[in-house]
């Protein structure tokens, strides 16, 4: 097997927040970093990002305090975020922050001269009893968009060295397990290239796209997840989907939660303001899997609007002209071109659309991925080389449910957290684990399938297929027969996908084939989840069954683990044990 | 910042300063001699001699010139450096650019000083 | 209705052509971006770049009926209206000016060079404070119209001006965003950006021809943008 070979200290797939800020942080520090990303880097799906980054930095309350956005997250997760990595987000948070605002993105302002920041759903001030807080760091409703933009710049100066339109296939690793790089192909020409390095991160963002509906970008397409299953390493807590509650009916392009957090409500279609029912005190800013919930509640029983009642609206009217164009130009654009609605004069038609992948890779805070011995059971153990950040890792600090605006501060502090412990680590000196021809030519194998295929069904059909199984047997609600439906039908997918065909074999930028590569990682991403999701027997955050609607804490408090090998369920220890505060013991969960 | 490039004022903020005053001049003339024409009735070589001798005339045509020169040179290298160029002449543009630069050079040249000859030469 | 589209791939085609497709949208009034995923389950060989989907990351720019644009927040009735009745088909074409890699897929190369010249990035030697710079929101509302550029080249692409000299005039996107850091009260390098910019071709190849502010997709105006530069290298030069 003779493939060209390309050596790095670091590499880094994926190039969204998370990645750029890995992959900024080691270069800085002068070891030799890559960045494969299979799209332009500013075109990942960071840039989506609207409301903002929530963090304490005490710029709208002089006095707010990082421990009540710790409590919040806690309590957002549903006591299954691992408690020593919500306080390490938390605590650095502000000062990953103020690095944002140095590197040059454009924070909206208050009169201070400060960096604004709106509420969002699920904040609070004094570990619940003081009230709304005002948490989210916010540039107008374009916070995404400014952050990926200034972490892409701040690249450029510092001499990353950028493999854009390029595609990470598969991990290469040693006989041993040990994690060497990956195989990669560049998009451009095709040819597929063996990139060696000490340190693998994984930076890939989420898998939205397994949904037919969804607010995700077309690329969210879990390669990380795929890559991760397919070397039989596991994943965490991957039944937990968090749905957005307002992505546009039938686009499902997503509107900020900061709608609400600027004063935005949701009506049902008799104008009623339905969330001051389901969540007495916080309302529409309860946090995001209790809004969506009632929202899908509300459409069950016949309070829907438009001909199929199928969705509710989003009253931004009242705030009027002004604030809406000057707080959320962008929703208003968005509004108009998806729903041909201006949301200066009429509510927005909106439904829960999937949005975040809660679960991933399980990794520590510093972002080391990580396995048990036994499989689904056991031990933890670090996977030498390998390292997963942002939305593709489980740190874990969403839990169940994660809280609007903590994704960006997720992607900056993680990023930057594991970017320093791979700088410091390459100081110390770290193995190169060598693979043989043969690991590398096991990871080409999948490659190599779809290059010689012969027959069989098409792509977009199949990934059709997929996309409406997870829509109808894994959406807001859940139940145990139509979830083991699913599982069935998910494993005759797994077998047609297996035969699938790809019919243009050409070399120079074949999207056909990196859509058909795709579709292996949206495949394993979905079987995960659907195995996870009927196995997790109790209603937690984002994962809600009405064959068991109570949180079973006794059971349940408590990590899942799925094995990609046995293809079973195991469970892991939730960290309850903060360095620097006391234990944020589990309650009944009210907003 | 594009270095080895020469126009007619060192910098890419003269020669757009150059281009707008020479145009204003051009204007101001062209509107200053078509009032003359309107409001001077019948005109005859003698009265058309005189104004053409008296020295601020003479200024005045003499900016007149030089302005429609620096104007043409700054607008027609522009134009050559736009078309002439390996987009459309390969390896040869250079070569090409070069000489139709010089063409337009030489005739700006013998321009001005006929012009200037004209205005002054006192014939 | 019929959709053609430019097709070309260098591996087996000696030049580009169009080629014709029949779409059903049953009637409804897609955006362009669906059409061509509506195309890509019929040939799967077509090649073009997306990911949002939403008008924000800026990865399908292209030249539809004539007009440079995202794909994705373009409707058919507003690109080409009478095409759902049939009365004309949808044209879509690479972003012009750039060289074609396959498809409706250009190489950005020279265009991304031009924006890595503007040294997009804050500059700033001051040591930075415990806490965020502060910047008044008048000082901020400077940015607005500047950051919310996507780099999706709709704009130099349909700059005369670049189409010349795309190696020597920077093209409206990229001074779009020099001026984004020019303007911004946080950055110091004010002198050293002016003076990169003080040549016959990086800004002043801007002929005020404005095609750049009549296809942006996020409604920006890099004319204008430019105009201040020009303001700023006056006041600095005389």
């Amino acid at each position: 097997m003779s493939i060209r070979t390309i050596t790095f200290d670091a590499i880094v797939v994926g190039g969204g927040g998370a990645g750029m800020r890995a992959s900024l942080q080691m270069a800085q520090s002068g070891f030799k970093t890559a960045l494969i990303s299979k799209v332009f880097p500013t075109r990942s799906h960071t840039v989506s990002a609207q409301g903002g980054i929530t963090c304490a930095i005490a710029s709208a309350d002089p006095n707010d305090d990082w421990r009540w956005h710790m409590y919040d997250t806690v309590k957002g997760s549903d006591y299954i975020g691992d408690q020593d990595a919500i306080e390490y987000m938390c605590n650095v948070g502000p000062e990953a922050v103020f690095e944002l605002d140095h590197m040059g993105l454009p924070f909206s302002r208050t009169e201070e001269g400060r960096i604004y920041q709106r509420p969002f759903g699920g904040q609070s001030k004094n570990f619940g009893e003081g009230g709304q807080a005002a948490r989210t760091c916010a540039a107008a409703d374009r916070t995404g968009h400014a952050l990926l933009h200034t972490l892409y710049q701040q690249n450029l100066k510092n001499g990353t060295q950028f493999y854009n339109e390029w595609y990470a296939a598969d991990l290469v690793k040693d006989d041993d397990g040990n994690v060497c790089g990956v195989i990669a192909i560049d998009i451009e020409s095709g040819e597929t290239v063996f990139f060696k390095a000490k340190a693998t991160v994984f930076a890939t963002g989420g898998s939205g796209r397994i949904y037919a509906s969804t607010t995700n970008a077309l690329i969210n397409t879990g390669d990380g997840v795929g890559m991760a299953l397919r070397a039989g390493l596991p994943v965490q807590d991957i039944e937990m989907w968090q749905f957005h509650p307002t992505g546009i009916a039938g686009a499902g392009v997503l509107v900020t939660e900061g709608c609400r957090g600027e004063g935005g409500y949701l009506i049902n279609k008799d104008g009623e303001r339905f969330m001051e029912r389901y969540a007495p005190n916080a309302k529409d800013l309860a946090s995001r899997d209790v809004v969506a919930r009632s929202m899908m509640m509300e459409i069950l029983d016949g309070r829907g609007a438009g001909p199929d009642g199928d969705h509710v609206f989003l009253k931004l009217d009242h705030l009027g002209e002004e604030v809406l164009h000057s707080r959320l130009p962008g929703i208003c654009e968005l509004a108009i071109t998806f729903a041909q609605t201006d949301p200066v004069k009429e509510p927005i038609p909106v439904v829960p659309t999937c949005h975040y992948m809660m679960g991933g890779i399980p990794t520590n805070v510093h972002g080391q991925a990580i396995k048990l011995s036994g499989g689904h059971e056991g031990e933890d153990q670090f996977v030498n080389g390998l390292f997963a950040v942002g939305e593709v890792a489980c740190v874990s600090v969403h839990g169940a449910n994660r809280l609007g605006g903590n994704s960006l501060l997720d992607l900056v502090v993680f990023g930057r957290a594991a970017g320093l412990f791979i700088e410091d680590q390459l100081r110390q000196g770290m193995t190169q684990y060598e693979p043989t021809d043969a690991n590398i030519d096991q990871a080409l194998a999948r490659v190599r399938r779809w290059d010689e295929s012969t027959g069989g069904e098409s792509v977009p059909a199949l990934r059709k297929e997929l996309q409406s199984v997870m829509q109808n047997h894994f959406g807001v609600f859940r139940k145990g027969d139509l979830m083991a439906e699913g599982v069935a039908k998910l494993a005759d997918l797994r077998e047609r996908i297996a035969k699938a065909h790809l019919e243009d074999k050409s070399k120079p930028f074949n999207t056909a084939r990196i859509e058909a590569l795709e579709l292996d990682n949206l495949l394993e991403v979905a079987e995960a989840t659907a195995i996870a999701a009927e196995g997790r027997t109790e209603s937690r955050g984002a994962h809600s069954r009405y064959d068991y609607p109570d949180r079973d804490d006794e059971n349940w408090l408590c990590h899942s683990i799925f094995d990609p090998k046995a293809k079973k369920l195991g469970k892991r220890d939730v960290n309850f044990k903060p360095k620097t505060v006391d234990t944020f013991q589990p309650k009944a969960r009210t907003y | 910042m594009v270095t080895s490039v020469t126009s007619l004022g060192r910098n890419g903020l003269y020669d757009w300063l150059i281009q707008r005053v020479s145009a204003v001049i051009i204007g101001v003339y062209l509107i200053g001699m078509l009032g003359y024409l309107i409001t001077a009735g019948d005109l005859d070589y003698g009265t058309w001699k005189a104004l053409m001798s008296c020295v601020a005339m003479q200024i005045a045509n003499t900016l007149l010139v030089l302005s429609v020169a620096a104007h043409t040179w700054i607008g027609l290298w522009g134009v050559t450096t736009d078309y002439l160029t390996g987009l459309t002449f390969g390896k040869a543009a250079t070569g090409v650019r070069l000489v139709a630069q010089m063409v337009i050079a030489l005739l700006l040249v013998i321009y001005v000083l006929w012009g200037l000859v004209m205005i002054w030469g006192g014939a | 209705m019929k959709v053609s589209i430019y097709r070309y791939n260098p591996e087996t085609d000696r030049e580009p052509s169009m080629k014709e497709y029949e779409v059903d949208t049953q009637g409804k009034d897609l955006m362009v971006l669906d059409i061509l995923a509506l195309v890509k389950e019929q040939d799967q060989s077509l090649a073009y770049r997306r990911s949002c989907r939403e008008g924000v990351c800026g990865s399908d720019g292209m030249n539809m009926n004539g007009k440079n644009g995202l794909a994705c927040i373009t409707p058919l009735s507003q690109v080409a209206p009478g095409v759902l009745e049939g009365k004309k088909p949808l044209i879509l074409r690479p972003l012009p000016g750039l060289p074609v890699i396959r498809d409706l897929v250009v190489d950005m190369g020279m265009f991304y060079n031009q924006y890595e010249k503007v040294q997009p990035y804050l500059q700033n030697n001051t040591p930075a404070p415990a806490i965020e710079r502060l910047q008044t929101p008048e000082d901020r509302a400077k940015l607005d119209g500047l950051y919310e550029c996507i780099l999706c080249a709709c704009c130099s692409t349909s700059c005369p001006s670049f189409w010349w000299n795309p190696d020597k005039f920077l093209g409206p996107a990229a001074l779009l965003q020099s001026y984004r850091f020019l303007a911004d009260s946080r950055d110091e390098a004010t002198e050293e950006r002016l003076s990169r910019l003080d040549d016959p071709f990086s800004l002043f190849r801007c002929h005020g021809i404005m095609n750049c502010v009549s296809v942006c997709p996020k409604g920006l105006n890099p004319t204008r943008a430019i105009g201040h530069i020009r303001s700023m290298l006056l006041e600095r030069g005389i």
